[in-house]
């Protein structure tokens, strides 16, 4: 197992250079001079482009501009960004609440997804199944800036229950509706695979040796068919806790909240080459994380699974 | 006996409902159980003798449901009874032994874990240790000595007749006073299957425990059971003492059964005896009987010497271990004859025919057939070769096309070979479908639409559709009710004489061999073991693991005829 995980992070070396050389290469690619941006409507004054364009080391070749950066992320220096910030202070910032929200998200996933998709499974084909099967097809085919829209109208603005956008704290509280909005769309999937999963899992032989046995019907449940039914849902939820990390620009937009998304988003309008190619390391970096926790945790769940020696 | 009996189903009725009306799988079936004995229920797939078994704990798969009749087990009416009394009742008081032991047990949960589950649920002891130690003494009943090195291990980890010793553990856990038990060896080894059963009548037999035992083979029902009872088409057709129905049955389907068993009929040819009914349209004794009576066949059709065959199996790291899975095997088939190769699973006998399809590369040693390496053949050399050698599988659902229809699929190898123009090419599959006696109304059907043996039917058809001289069946009719499994040995026994085709047959199954085969070559661990005609090889075996094999047909210890 530990030479499993040894060969796992020596195989993300390669993966993390190689995107963040391409994701830099991209940003340096993108047109126009964000040098000659920074100065908007005015004149440029070629003695401070100069002077900036040395600072930003814009002035060396490409491939020595990426070693600098790369260089210095390995000692925890991320670049300034154009406002003169150390994009580790902004990434200090937001990475917090983005991660409050998917932890959140998270949470409403596994118990409203996994508890309906159980019920619905278990009841196949009776009204429940059929409603939930319903509903979860609506919020399937729905963009997510509609969900959020009307979810904002109608909980927020209409029933108060919440504020309509989140305060710069972005206290855990406020976080509840944008994070419901976030987890419509992946509990109806989750809905649906604990519901195919729990269905096919009940024709197993071995479910009905279960009942041979003399155990109870919840026990039943509990211990062979949900356990067993879980393995691909634990698998959807894990990849999607990364995508949730990596932040959600929608969501975070229209909530106002001050998250990785939002930022990333402005950051790429602005063309501020280090603080959106620093953005994205990270993301790749939690990306190969939740990967390899993935991974492991599916062994854990299935002893069929087991990997190396 | 006067006393009640411990089961008691009368008229029972069982109903599974379908898109087309609801389909009876159980038409009003008696029997009666008296404490402490084996009663069989014997049938072929579909007759209902699973289902009836399931309804006495009301496990029925999908739908299925009980529509009528009754059940008392102990005094207590088990139709209609609440799920706390159903759940009371099962496991402590009826343990249920499955068919298939690598489906059967939670393949997340350790083996341990799944015993001391049933352990606890049925009462049997409380307590963490005292439950391990309950579980481990289970276990070690059941014939597993390691069991307590064993505990923390996966169904995985273990092979197919240690899980089935699992499940016998856990069926018998509580001291049931009943055990139900699902064609509880029908997936593994004759062998293996043999050991298990020895075992569990044992087990029984000290605590008294009553055994409801559900099988297809008739041989095995008989040498395991007292009491038979023979089931179709959801109905009794006959019941009463084993050694009786047996010998005297009595209903033309029991007949026919008795006729149609390999095991019997081997045991009817080296016990020298005829079988008396001959209104039987199977019978393998015959078939058998007619084969020893022919001259001896001619040249040497397909010739093996010293043919080795090494897998390289993935190590840890990027080493790897070579796996020799055949060793130096070397056969001769004389033209219009059968070779039989027997051996259990792992033995290597489905890589020897790989290898004679030229689907698999020789290792080393050479393959002649018709005077003509193998090996040395360029790419059109072995398609003219494979068109004159042709093969039938195990699986009659997975080696059809399942988009193609009848017609279509035995077309195929005609259409392959260039042979003939459309309308030649249709009288051909008119004439194939005859002599594998199907009709000419199936042609257009598709494989999901026919049963088994007609599928079987079709392989054969196909297989001979390009005239071949050489056919290779691989397990051909072991996945094949008895009744339809006959039909096909005797088939292909016609087929032989009609057309003097040369036959491998590979199977696990030695009593379809001493009804199929001229010589037979018993192989173990990749090795030939064992080489001789069937008759030499029946009578007198000169090694052990033939012996041993021999031993392991069912039926084998029953006197007929005395």
């Amino acid at each position: 197992m530990f030479g499993y995980i040894v060969r796992r992070v020596l195989q993300a070396i390669p993966v993390f250079l190689g995107t963040t050389l391409l994701i830099y290469f991209m940003v340096f690619a993108m047109p126009g001079d964000p040098i000659v941006a920074l100065f908007g409507d005015k004149g440029v004054n070629p003695a401070i482009a100069e002077h900036l364009r040395h600072q930003y080391h814009l002035d060396q070749p490409f491939i020595v501009q990426y070693l600098i950066y790369i260089g210095g992320v390995f000692v925890g220096d991320f670049g300034t960004s154009f406002s003169g910030q150390p994009v580790a202070n902004i990434l200090a910032q937001t990475f917090p609440v983005t991660i409050r929200l998917a932890i959140l998200a998270l949470l409403l996933e596994m118990i409203v997804g996994i508890g309906v998709g159980l019920i619905s499974g278990l009841r196949k084909g009776k009204l429940f199944d059929a409603s939930a099967l319903v509903v979860s097809l609506i919020f399937i085919s729905l963009p997510i800036f509609v969900i959020a829209f009307v979810f904002q109208f109608v909980f927020a603005i209409k029933l108060g229950w919440a504020r309509p956008t989140v305060s710069g704290a972005a206290n855990w509280g406020e976080l509840i509706l944008p994070a419901i909005v976030l987890a419509t769309v992946s509990i109806a999937y989750i809905i649906r695979l604990t519901r195919s999963s729990v269905i096919e899992t009940s024709g197993q032989d071995f479910v009905r040796t279960a009942y041979s046995k003399g155990l109870s019907g919840a026990r039943v449940v509990r211990v062979h068919i949900l356990r067993n039914s879980l393995i691909p849902v634990v698998t959807f939820l894990a990849v999607d806790f990364g995508v949730l990390l990596v932040g959600a620009t929608v969501t975070e937009g229209i909530f106002n909240v001050p998250g990785v998304g939002r930022t990333l988003y402005q950051a790429i309008i602005r063309g501020e080459g280090p603080t959106v190619v620093s953005f994205v390391t990270v993301m790749v970096l939690i990306y190969l994380v939740v990967n390899l926790l993935t991974d492991l945790l599916y062994a854990a769940l299935d002893p069929r699974i087991r990997y190396g020696k | 006996m006067s006393e009640t009996p411990l089961l008691r189903i009368s008229n029972l009725e069982v109903d599974f409902p379908t898109q087309g009306g609801s389909v009876r799988a159980v038409d009003g079936v008696n029997l009666e159980l008296y404490a402490g004995q084996t009663l069989a229920i014997v049938g072929e797939s579909g007759s209902g003798k699973s289902t009836t078994a399931h309804a006495i704990v009301d496990l029925l798969p999908g739908a299925g449901k009980v529509t009528g009749g009754s059940i008392v087990f102990d005094g207590q009416e088990l139709v209609g009874a609440t799920a706390s009394q159903l759940e009371d009742i099962r496991g402590r008081l009826i343990g249920f032994v499955p068919q298939d032991p690598m489906s059967n047990l939670n393949p997340v949960w350790s083996v341990g874990f799944q015993v001391e589950e049933a352990i606890r649920a049925n009462g049997v002891a409380t307590g963490k240790k005292e439950v391990r130690d309950a579980a481990i003494d289970v276990l070690r009943k059941a014939g597993l000595s390691d069991a307590e090195q064993r505990l923390k291990q996966f169904p995985h980890q273990f092979s197919g007749g240690m899980r089935q010793r699992v499940l016998i553990g856990i069926g018998l856990a509580a001291n049931p006073k009943l055990l139900i038990a699902d064609e509880p060896t029908s997936a593994l080894d004759v062998t293996v299957q043999r050991t298990i059963l020895d075992h569990l009548d044992e087990l029984t037999r000290e605590k008294g425990t009553s055994v409801i035992l559900i099988t297809h083979d008739l041989g095995l029902a008989a040498e395991r059971a007292e009491q038979l009872v023979v089931m179709y088409r959801g109905k009794i057709v006959e019941s009463g003492p084993s050694r009786e129905i047996l010998t005297n049955p009595q209903h033309p389907y029991t007949k026919r059964l008795v006729a149609a068993a390999p095991s019997l009929a081997s045991r009817r040819l080296t016990a020298g005896l005829s079988v008396a009914e001959a209104d039987s349209e199977f019978d393998l004794t015959a078939v058998a009987a007619k084969r020893a009576a022919r001259t001896e066949a001619g040249d040497v059709a397909i010739s093996l010497a010293d043919v080795t065959k090494v897998y390289s199996i993935r190590g840890s790291g990027f080493k790897s271990t070579p796996f020799t899975a055949v060793d130096r095997v070397s056969f001769d088939i004389k033209r219009g004859t059968t070779m039989a190769l027997v051996g259990e699973s792992g033995s290597g006998k489905s890589t020897v025919a790989r290898m004679l399809l030229g689907l698999e590369k020789v290792t080393s040693g050479s393959i002649v057939i018709d005077g003509q390496a193998v090996s040395k053949l360029n790419a059109k050399q072995l398609f003219a070769l494979r068109g004159r050698m042709q093969p039938v599988f195990q699986d009659p659902y997975g080696s059809l096309d399942p988009l193609r229809n009848i017609a279509n699929t035995i077309a195929e190898p005609l259409v392959t070979h260039h042979v003939g123009n459309r309308a030649e090419r249709t009288a051909r599959v008119r004439e194939l479908l005859e002599q594998v006696s199907l009709p000419w109304s199936i042609s257009s059907r598709y494989p999901g639409e026919l049963s088994g043996g007609q599928r079987q039917r079709v392989a054969i058809a196909r297989a001979l559709a390009l005239k071949p001289d050489i056919v290779v069946l691989d397990e051909a009719v072991s996945a094949l009710d008895v009744l339809v499994q006959a039909q096909i040995l005797q088939l292909l026994a016609e087929l032989q004489s009609e057309l003097g085709l040369t036959y491998l047959f590979i199977t696990h199954d030695l009593a379809v061999v001493r009804v199929i085969a001229d010589e037979v070559c018993v192989m173990n661990k990749g090795q030939i073991v064992e080489a001789g005609t069937t008759s030499r090889i029946f009578e007198s075996p000169a090694q052990e693991y033939t012996q041993n094999l021999l031993d392991a047909i069912p039926g084998a210890n029953i006197r007929l005829g005395a």
